[in-house]
């Protein structure tokens, strides 16, 4: 048989067996976690790396696929709270349909912004955003509408409501609930990654005039990514605000979470679909257990840990984490 | 039949002329060969025709639809293709990747893009190297990639930028032959060649540029008796 119809029998994808089986017994794991009854900190500390692999996965989308640095994506986590929240607290809307209209809305600003925006190449990109993130803040800070700097009073239900999405008696549902987005967005990154979408977004981030030459429109590629990003964002600060049901300016339009979004996705691997999630599994404990340990006297030890983690990799391991896998794992296609 | 004609093109950078007045049409399934010394704005005249570079003046008709100022990836999607002189490889991403980018400017199906792109590069002769990265590939295998990269977008106008250029000399003799082949595909060719042998040979007409302007225009045997032609560009190469 010629090269070229062996060539063409080779598999689209090679799904590698073993990695497929160590994906679906990790899912399994996390999906029967909370039946051995484990402590609160436990379940604490897992939601927060759902959280934290999703953000960091949103920003992977603008960042590593389609190689635009954004500073501000933290933004988008906010309006995605304000949103739910606000829905819930002024028309009783429950934050599940809430949740979408944060999808929704984070859509539409990520595409009036990034009109604009995205024509800015690198650096210029990279302060435009940031600069965007700070004045999400400095609005929601002033706005009297949603409560300005004191922010929104979610009323607490008396008891576990489903349709309120609160849960007091126990973090489990929480748990789940974080679960199921982590899983989807997960999913969706997956499919991306090697769709034609994918293709086209590498394309833009390795050589924005090649790809021009094969007919790609770049700004209209970015603008997507963008969106797709800011829509990955929206529904974890929507779920942060279930979870905490406290929504102020200072909290949700933080800036260190843009900052960790990005630092995760560079610990992890940058444009790699899992990058995030080992960056998470090996960041978030880490920071968590620093700062228990530390405990009130040193309130920023989680971001000198992750400062010092991250010239660590920079220094050893520039593309992450996840350039330790063996190379079958990571380039699927380098079978020979 | 002409598939491209380029009509009183002009482009000035500051106050030089890179492009002036220039003005020849391509017939369709020809081969057009560019020569011209190094700064005779034949690297600009592609930038201008692909859209890289916005004209001042002038009009460029492909296929009946004026493409003067168009969007590079409008241009592109309308049909024509090109590489590049400084080549632009996608350089973490194996030749098959880089490929498969280009055949999705057609094809949506994972499937369809890939057999599109493994056809391709068995056209140029690289598929055994389908998942080398394409920073692992020799110059020569990358401008094979580039070709390939641009053949996957099914162009009908394809503007190749200096074929053999940085190439030793054992490879050139294949990518000329490749060039040659581009017709049976029913390519039609502008390409800009430094190797006056190469360009005589592959070459059905020939545009000579020098200081951004047109000095002759015509059937290879007849440029190379071309007096303008001879003391811009040929003579000194003799010379040398």
């Amino acid at each position: 048989m010629s090269d070229l119809n062996l060539a063409k029998q080779e598999p689209v994808f090679n799904t590698n067996k073993k990695m497929t089986f160590v994906i679906l017994s990790f899912l399994a794991f996390l999906i029967l976690l909370p039946l051995i009854g484990p402590s609160k900190f436990l379940l604490h500390l897992m939601i927060m790396i759902f959280m934290h692999a999703v953000i960091s996965q949103s920003w992977n989308i603008i960042g590593g696929f389609s190689g635009q640095i954004s500073l501000g994506h933290g933004a988008f986590f906010g309006i995605g709270a304000y949103v739910s929240s606000f829905l819930y607290v002024e028309f009783g809307l429950t934050p599940w349909i809430g949740i979408i209209f944060g999808i929704i809305i984070c859509a539409i600003i990520a595409i009036l912004i990034g009109i604009p925006m995205l024509r800015l190449s690198g650096h210029y990109f990279a302060i435009a955003t940031l600069l965007i993130g700070i004045s999400f803040q400095i609005i929601f800070q002033r706005w009297e509408l949603v409560g300005a700097a004191s922010g929104l009073w979610v009323p607490l239900t008396s008891e576990d409501s489903i349709y309120a999405m609160q849960f007091h008696g126990s973090k489990v549902p929480y748990y789940y609930l974080f679960l199921i987005f982590f899983v989807i967005i997960f999913f969706i990154a997956w499919i991306i990654n090697r769709s034609k979408l994918g293709y086209r977004l590498r394309a833009v981030r390795d050589d924005a005039q090649a790809a021009q030459s094969l007919g790609i429109d770049i700004a209209k590629y970015k603008i997507i990514a963008f969106a797709i990003s800011a829509m990955m964002m929206a529904p974890m600060g929507s779920l942060f605000a279930q979870y905490i049901l406290i929504i102020d300016p200072d909290r949700m339009f933080n800036f260190e979470i843009s900052i960790i979004a990005l630092l995760i996705t560079v610990l992890g691997g940058i444009g790699y679909v899992w990058g995030p999630l080992i960056g998470t599994i090996i960041l978030i404990p880490l920071a968590e257990y620093a700062r228990i340990f530390f405990g009130g006297t040193g309130g920023a030890v989680d971001l000198m840990v992750y400062g010092i983690v991250l010239m660590i990799i920079c220094i050893f391991r520039p593309s992450g984490i996840i350039s330790f896998l063996p190379s079958n794992i990571l380039h699927r296609k380098k079978m020979r | 039949m002409s598939i491209l004609k380029v009509k009183n093109l002009s482009k000035s950078f500051g106050g030089i002329h890179a492009n002036q007045d220039i003005t020849f049409d391509v017939e369709r399934g020809e081969i057009l060969g560019v020569i011209g010394p190094n700064g005779a704005g034949k690297s600009t005249l592609f930038d201008l025709i692909t859209g890289f570079t916005k004209p001042d003046t002038g009009s460029v008709i492909f296929e009946d639809k004026n493409i003067f100022g168009l969007r590079p990836d409008k241009i592109s999607n309308l049909g024509v293709g090109r590489t590049f002189q400084k080549l632009k490889p996608f350089a973490d991403q194996t030749l098959l990747e880089n490929v498969m980018i280009g055949a999705f400017a057609k094809e949506i199906d994972q499937k369809k893009a890939r057999d599109k792109a493994l056809e391709i590069i068995e056209f140029v002769q690289l598929i055994e190297k389908r998942h080398h990265y394409a920073k692992e590939l020799s110059t020569g295998q990358r401008k094979r990639l580039e070709l390939a990269r641009a053949l996957a977008t099914d162009p009908k106008l394809l503007l190749m930028d200096e074929v053999t250029g940085g190439v030793d000399q054992k490879t050139i003799p294949g990518l000329v032959d490749l060039v040659k082949k581009l017709r049976s595909r029913g390519v039609t060719v502008i390409t800009i060649e430094h190797n006056i042998n190469i360009i005589m040979d592959i070459s059905d007409h020939i545009l000579a540029l020098d200081q951004g302007k047109k000095i002759a225009f015509g059937l290879p045997k007849d440029i190379q008796k071309n007096q303008k032609v001879v003391d811009a560009y040929l003579g000194t190469v003799d010379a040398a």
